[in-house]
């Protein structure tokens, strides 16, 4: 029979866990690794939630086995380092973002893009090298290999940056490989929710124009006076859109919800890139014509490597940006959820988990 | 009244029409305008047969203007030349290809980019300036502007040269622009037809590893013998087509029909380019998870720029790359155009215009005597 989550490794550890697809989460004892040569240990201090946490919890990607414990915009206080560690010492201020592990030895890993080596590990919901699953961010303490941890600036602020490690690479790594990181370009951000907003306060950073293109002609103001926004399409209003045609170098597409494609195709100047950073579950409908006859793309992108996360961190740190959020008990996790489902959140939860999250030894 | 296609210019001309969407070709006498200061005026020899010119005949994107003569891989000799015209003179072997004019004010028109220009005039089917209508290449002569008129290469034979003007620019501009062209990495073709089978030379005279995609277990041999290609790869075989995931740095998509893109996608390596070139009537399925879990792009390319078909051709002349082709006489356009949409070609017709197109003239005023009197 196998070791149960408590006792397949030496420390104690304690954090939320949802046991099925309901996804509701509760009190979970299971326990880490002892921290290994080139580990770093970290006790926890916020966790944001993200789209895929929820996606996950309900098991709508097939993926999931459970007990699930979510989370993977991490961050917190060194507590222990290996001995081989060489980039952190106890007390420094790091995070971790969606992945702990990668194969090291193939043309990816060589590239700095781990996140697209075959065999990267996850931070949550996996197995491990030593066969035991990965548990994510809800919890008090994380012990990860130092190549997948990042140093958090001092001028960081530690609530508002956890959003960054998922939400800020996921959409930073996009604007600069496709080359729309250059000052004076037109950039379209389609969704304005935890990526979105990130992604307005990063192109802006960059000396990009940004529009914000949404179905909610509410949020209006907030993408403008608030994130700083150049100007705002409603989606469904053909005439603005119409107006908007042929005006963009590039567009962040964040919607995970099925939506149509042809609508951004046509607000992208020639040579213009439509890349999608949201996964929605059903395949849209790819407009042949319009894609040739700009010589446009379409293409996705998926998080970023750790080299680039950490420059993205700096990035972040440099302009004072971080992500606008609400941060909330572990006990409201639940509630944050349904929240979060109806895109209730201007934009990220947090969870305080150095403050609220008490392990009840009862349990 | 407008006044008809015969009439509406100064200089007779004679061509092969399709009057429906039947697309069924016939003699047809119009008029192209005179040779203006900046035209010029070219007999033309050879004309490619185009799947866009079948696409366009029966009408299947629903854009046609009846009656159409379509061709726009247009080989010929000049015959007169305006007086500011310094590019070309009377004699010189010259092409045309899928464009005759633009705005030349806009930044892709001053980038070398014309077929980018939201005023880019096509070939055919299309209004030219003075509002008549285009008419192309299944014709005896065309006059058009000199900035958009190929010089052929000295040792490239016009027939087998012919199809580089538009399926030759087509694969070529994307391989260039999309960086489809460092030496040793491995490029995948989809569909060995037009397009296809010369994206393989091409591909080949770039020093690119080429694997040719295909549902046709039959087209192998030709593909790897004749054509050059490294490897040919089933794409309806499952098992096929995983042992070959991820090994693709780039893909030209050149299948005129709606297929799957998974399968496709999913042949490319991390950061690879899926560039599609065939104009499908619907639109496709977009697979999300390859694109997103490997950072691959699908792109879109529309023939080219005048500078860069230049340069196609130069290059393809220094390679001695040419289409394999079928040569046609006029007459039996429909019966290619029968077989075209059964992929029955190896792999271009080719209309023999100098020789076949004026026999025929005779017998054009009683066809349409008869055509009416019917």
């Amino acid at each position: 029979m196998g070791e149960s989550a408590e006792q397949m490794h030496p420390k104690k550890a304690f954090g939320w866990a949802a046991r099925d697809s309901s996804g509701v989460l509760s009190p979970f004892n299971f326990s880490r690794r002892a921290t290994g040569e080139k580990d770093v240990a970290f006790k926890v201090m916020y966790c944001g939630i993200c789209h895929s946490d929820l996606h996950m919890l309900k098991n709508e990607w097939g993926t999931s086995t459970y007990p699930l414990v979510p989370g993977h915009e991490i961050v917190g206080v060194v507590t222990e380092v290996g001995s081989k560690v060489q980039k952190f010492k106890v007390g420094d201020k790091v995070g971790v973002g969606c992945m702990v592990g990668s194969c090291h030895s193939c043309d990816n890993c060589a590239n700095n893009l781990e996140n697209y080596c075959p065999k990267m590990v996850l931070t949550y919901g996996v197995k491990y090298y030593d066969g035991t699953t990965t548990y994510g961010g809800y919890s008090d303490k994380m012990v990860a290999d130092e190549h997948f941890v990042v140093r958090i600036p001092d001028n960081l602020r530690l609530d508002g940056g956890a959003p960054l490690l998922c939400a800020g690479i996921t959409v930073y790594s996009p604007l600069k490989y496709f080359g729309l990181d250059k000052p004076g370009m037109h950039v379209g951000v389609v969704g304005l929710g935890g990526l979105g907003h990130v992604a307005v306060k990063f192109a802006k950073a960059m000396g990009v124009k940004v529009s914000v293109i949404s179905t909610s002609p509410n949020k209006k103001e907030e993408a403008i006076e608030h994130l700083g926004a150049d100007s705002f399409l409603v989606s469904r209003n053909q005439d603005e859109m119409q107006a908007a045609t042929s005006t963009l170098d590039g567009i962040i597409d964040t919607v995970s919800a099925p939506h149509p494609l042809l609508p951004l195709i046509g607000l992208l100047k020639t040579n213009g890139k439509l890349v999608l950073v949201g996964a929605p579950d059903k395949p849209p409908e790819l407009p042949i014509f319009p894609l040739l006859m700009g010589r446009k793309i379409v293409a996705g992108s998926a998080i970023g490597g750790m080299k680039e996360t950490q420059e993205m961190i700096n990035f972040a740190a440099k302009h004072n940006i971080s992500a606008d959020i609400e941060v909330i008990p572990i006990d409201y996790v639940n509630t944050a959820m349904e929240r979060l489902l109806k895109a209730d959140v201007k934009y990220r939860f947090v969870i305080d988990i150095g403050n609220t999250l008490k392990s009840t030894s009862s349990i | 009244m407008a006044k008809s296609p015969e009439e509406e210019h100064p200089q007779k001309a004679f061509g092969w029409a399709a009057r429906d969407n039947s697309g069924t070709l016939s003699p047809f006498n119009f008029s192209r305008r005179d040779t203006g200061e900046d035209d010029v005026t070219i007999k033309i020899l050879y004309c490619g047969v185009c799947h866009s010119d079948l696409h366009t005949a029966k009408n299947e994107w629903g854009v046609t203007s009846y009656p159409v003569v379509p061709g726009h891989e247009i080989v010929g000799a000049v015959t007169a030349v305006g007086n500011n015209v310094n590019k070309f003179k009377v004699g010189d072997k010259v092409g045309v290809g899928v464009m005759v004019d633009s705005c030349k004010k806009c930044n892709s028109c001053h980038e070398g980019l014309e077929n980018y220009c939201p005023q880019m005039i096509l070939t055919y089917n299309s209004f030219s300036r003075d509002g008549t209508r285009t008419y192309g290449g299944y014709s005896d002569i065309v006059v058009v502007d000199q900035n958009y008129v190929l010089r052929f290469p000295e040792n490239m034979p016009l027939d087998a040269g012919a199809p580089l003007l538009c399926a030759g620019i087509t694969v070529y501009s994307p391989m260039v622009y999309y960086g489809m062209n460092q030496p040793g990495k491995h490029l995948g073709v989809a569909g060995l037809g037009g397009l296809g089978h010369v994206a393989v030379k091409i591909g080949k005279a770039f020093g690119l590893k080429v694997t040719v995609i295909s549902t046709s277990p039959k087209k192998e041999n030709e593909a790897i013998d004749r054509l050059g290609a490294d490897s040919f790869l089933v794409s309806t075989d499952p098992a096929k087509v995983k042992a070959a995931m991820g090994t693709m740095d780039y893909i030209i998509d050149t299948i005129a029909a709606v297929h799957p893109l998974t399968p496709l996608l999913c042949l490319l390596n991390v950061n690879g380019k899926l560039v599609t070139v065939g104009l499908p009537e619907k639109p496709l399925e977009l697979p999300i998870f390859p694109l997103v879990m490997g950072r691959r792009l699908i792109g879109g390319s529309n023939f080219g720029g005048i500078k860069e078909t230049q340069e196609m051709l130069d290059f393809c002349a220094k390679h001695n790359i040419t289409a394999d082709i079928e040569l046609i006489r006029i007459d039996e356009i429909n019966k290619a155009m029968e077989r075209l949409a059964k992929s029955d070609v190896r792999y271009r017709f080719v209309i023999d215009v100098g020789n076949s197109l004026s026999k025929v003239d005779q017998n054009a005023q009683a066809s349409r005597l008869f055509y009416f009197a019917t």
